[in-house]
């Protein structure tokens, strides 16, 4: 009876080492298939339903500011409630809004924040700012 | 046999990760031009519609700034951009794309301007199949020179996903129908041009754009 053990432990160690193999590289398969399906990168800014509000704003073609107001300053919480960065336009864009809803005040305001968070747009809100206040001396 | 196995199962591990998501690119693009130019802000003009859709323009503009930013790049407020063009008397993009490079530069202030035309926009009906396709094409100009940095194209369908069914002609007919109920009152070109856009304009699609300086990929493309 002894001189069976060796053997038989030597096979449970070889289909224990077998199994371990396996394991490795099933997960190496499952790591290299992964890695090509869809794994959502991060994104650089919150987006919500914003291309919506958008498509949206161009088919109302100037009607309906105050709901498109209420629509977007909703996703605007939705996204610092998930700290989410503001994606580029998106104050400028409810900054129209509320022009054209006569709310002036936010008008520049909200500009002044799209510059702040992007300097590239420094040249085109100067540009609608000095309009407006041209417009409002008149 | 067994050490064999293994390395049969390695071998395959090991040419799976080195052929990877690789796709074979077409000829590649001379971004020469492009990486002289590095822009870091575009804007994009009204889009040219060739398309017998007239919301087409609308659906394609409204879903361009999610792909060009997150590609790294600040995007002129498109909302804002269509409304100063239409206060100073230019409502037609052909218009709007014939204006000298200078000129928006100055009054937007942005490194580059992206022309887009839609080719294609709407659904079809097929007798046997109805399709939602979309076709774009853009080119990207740099508004300090003048230069051409980039041009390309895309397309999108609802063929691409859907399968043939063999549940016979009849089966197709009514299949047709549903789908053309469903691509219409859905919008479904408007998803469609969802899809088209970010083929068109994402950074790191082959041959596409190169990444932003608001991009963690930028100058590693």
């Amino acid at each position: 009876m002894e001189a069976l053990t060796p053997p038989i432990h030597a096979r449970k160690r070889l289909t224990m080492m077998n199994k371990k193999l396996a394991a490795g590289f099933a997960l190496g398969l499952v790591l290299t298939l992964s890695g090509c399906a869809s794994q959502k990168p991060k994104t650089l800014y919150g987006w919500g339903n914003y291309q919506d509000q958008l498509y949206s704003h161009f088919k109302n073609e100037g009607n309906g500011h105050e709901a498109e107001i209420a629509a977007l300053e909703e996703n605007l919480q939705k996204m610092r409630a998930r700290d989410e960065a503001v994606p580029p336009g998106y104050h400028a864009h409810l900054g129209m809004l509320y022009a054209a809803a006569g709310k002036d005040d936010q008008l520049i305001q909200a500009l002044q924040t799209e510059k702040a968070l992007f300097p590239e747009s420094t040249a085109y809100m100067d540009f609608l700012m000095n309009n407006y206040r041209k417009g409002a001396t008149k | 046999m067994i050490a064999g196995k293994c390395k049969a199962l390695a071998a395959a591990v090991l040419v799976l990760l080195a052929t990877g998501c690789a796709t074979q690119p077409q000829k590649p693009y001379d971004y020469a031009e492009f990486k002289a130019a590095r822009p870091a802000s575009i804007l994009v003009l009204p889009p040219v519609n060739t398309s017998a859709e007239v919301i087409a323009p609308y659906g394609v503009l409204a879903q361009a700034t999610e792909p060009l930013a997150e590609s790294g790049y600040y995007v002129i407020p498109v909302s804002l951009a269509a409304a100063t063009f239409r206060q100073n008397g230019l409502s037609n993009p052909d218009e709007i794309h014939e204006l000298p490079a200078p000129k928006l530069r100055e009054i937007f202030g942005a490194d580059a301007a992206l022309y887009i035309k839609i080719i294609r926009y709407g659904t079809s009906y097929q007798v046997v199949q109805s399709e939602t396709l979309v076709a774009a094409e853009a080119r990207l100009v740099d508004l300090r020179s003048g230069k051409l940095l980039w041009e390309g194209s895309a397309r999108a369908s609802s063929l691409e996903q859907q399968q043939h069914n063999s549940n016979g002609l009849i089966g197709m007919l009514v299949s047709a129908v549903i789908n053309q109920i469903v691509n219409t009152t859905s919008d479904a070109s408007y998803k469609m041009a969802g899809i088209a856009s970010h083929r068109l304009l994402r950074a790191g699609n082959p041959n596409g754009l190169l990444h932003g300086p608001r991009s963690p990929q930028y100058q590693k493309d």
